[in-house]
């Protein structure tokens, strides 16, 4: 453990913390300013969690502790995915726990405590949301595992820091067939995690539709907004792992002074995915649910086409 | 997927959003002080015709914008700090709008906007008709006008998130 990792990491997550709702308010601002719209401007989702903050949160007759529950851990897995996973250091002092394997698991426990949760509160919506969530989770998760296991193979290790560290030493690496086949799989699971269109609309208020937002329907003020948080949170870390496993320049290793650099490139590059995604979400429509099956199960075959050249072309 | 014909109208088009006059001098109702710039809203129609749902959608549309102002439209009540209602209240709505009342967390606004909800204008002593929203749920801030235009909707909205 030294010094500059450690300031690393608790910048990094203190980076995901304070970002997180400004990337989903850059994202919203995007699309607002191509429909024609002023917008909100991209400090509104910070509004919103400072107002939903100081409001009582509700707990609605007959749900239990897996209602109550979830907020925190949900809050709690997004925080540890921060500290652990690759963002601007490589020499985190939780390295051990940057295994690949640990972050599907808790970014999957994430995802089920706010399944048991929407099923605790009984109603229609909240199963239906749950179902669709697990149906999506359960093609999400080993589509993750496989595409990382590409770039995995080659290094010998499923350690996320050590992945990053072996593409930035051969660079060349970003380019060959496996690992442009990987970023293609895990771009489209990313989307897939984090309820964004095609798979789920952010903005809708059609309840048929929903699937992150009908498990959250029934709750309401300070756990309305560590859900929204831990959201975002998500969002900004998936996006920032994906930039790290792709285009890993400007991440700091041990040393002190290139943090402000790897601070910079960091920024740079979370905000370029998100404006990208935010205009591409402009010109697609959501897909119908018996299809987002479909699309999943082709980054799928991309992520094991990508094991499958990692293994015969290297 | 029609891309280029979709961005080509989207460079011709611009900016469609008209432009903001000035802030509102502060909040219209007392509740409304905490809310700092960021209002979420429900929409219930207790009986309306369907005119005022018109012109809520229009000023959530491109060009009154009023997710500008920082307010929203959500699913779920849970999610509110106000409550935006249309029509009289007629008798099948009256429970279920008491009922969405009650499950906004507290300080609850209620807005009512169209004539029929402020005086039950067309509909008022109607046989289906319970009574306006003011006999249902205490009432903050009215909208009047049949329908009322956006710009009365959205100064309305202005005044609940100050900005």
């Amino acid at each position: 453990m030294t010094i500059g990792g450690l300031l690393a990491t608790a910048g990094q997550v203190l980076l995901v913390m304070a970002g997180a709702p400004v990337l989903v308010g850059l994202m919203r601002q995007v699309r607002a300013r191509l429909e024609g719209r002023a917008g909100a401007g991209i400090a509104q989702p910070w509004r919103d969690l400072r107002k939903l903050l100081r409001r009582q949160p509700t707990t609605p007759t007959g749900t239990g502790w897996a209602f109550r529950l979830a907020p925190l851990l949900l809050i709690g897995t997004s925080l540890v995915l921060a500290a652990v996973v690759p963002l601007l250091t490589t020499a985190s002092p939780l390295d051990p726990v940057a295994d690949l394997f640990a972050v599907v698991g808790i970014l999957a426990l994430g995802t089920v405590t706010l399944a048991l949760a929407a099923l605790d509160t009984g109603t229609a919506f909240g199963g239906m949301g749950a179902s669709r969530e697990m149906t999506i989770l359960a093609l999400v998760e080993p589509t993750i595992l496989v595409a990382v296991f590409s770039l995995s193979a080659r290094v010998g290790s499923t350690n996320l820091a050590a992945i990053v560290t072996a593409t930035l030493h051969d660079p060349l690496r970003v380019a060959s067939p496996a690992s442009l086949l990987a970023a293609a799989a895990l771009l489209v699971v990313v989307v897939a995690e984090t309820g964004r269109l095609p798979v789920d609309n952010p903005a809708t208020h059609l309840e048929l539709t929903m699937i992150h937002e009908a498990m959250i329907l029934e709750y309401a003020g300070t756990d309305l907004a560590l859900i929204e948080w831990a959201s975002a949170m998500r969002l900004t870390v998936l996006l920032g792992l994906l930039a790290s496993l792709f285009l890993p320049w400007g991440i700091a290793g041990t040393s002190l002074t290139a943090l402000p650099l790897a601070l910079l490139a960091f920024v740079v590059k979370v905000t370029l995915l998100a404006v990208g995604l935010g205009t591409v979400e402009v010109f697609i429509a959501k897909l119908r649910l018996f299809r987002v099956p479909e699309l999943l199960a082709g980054s799928f075959v991309l992520a094991l086409l990508a094991v499958a050249s990692s293994f015969f072309l290297a | 997927m029609a891309v280029f014909p979709l961005w080509r109208k989207i460079r011709r088009t611009g900016r469609v959003a008209e432009p903001a006059g000035p802030r509102p001098a502060g909040p219209s109702c007392p509740k409304a002080a905490a809310l700092r710039g960021s209002v979420q809203l429900r929409h219930v129609d207790a009986g309306s015709c369907n005119g005022c749902e018109i012109e809520i959608g229009s000023v959530f549309g491109p060009v009154y914008d009023a997710e500008r102002y920082g307010a929203r439209l959500v699913a779920s009540p849970r999610h509110a700090d106000a409550l935006l209602v249309t029509g009289p209240v007629t008798r099948n709505m009256a429970v279920p709008l008491r009922r969405t009342f009650e499950a906004v967390s507290h300080p609850r606004i209620v807005v009512a906007v169209g004539d029929c909800a402020v005086n039950g204008g067309e509909f008022a002593g109607g046989y289906g008709v319970a009574g306006v929203v003011s006999d249902v749920v205490p009432v903050d801030v009215a909208v009047p006008g049949c329908p009322p235009e956006p710009e009365a909707i959205a100064a309305a909205l202005r005044g609940l998130t100050g900005r």
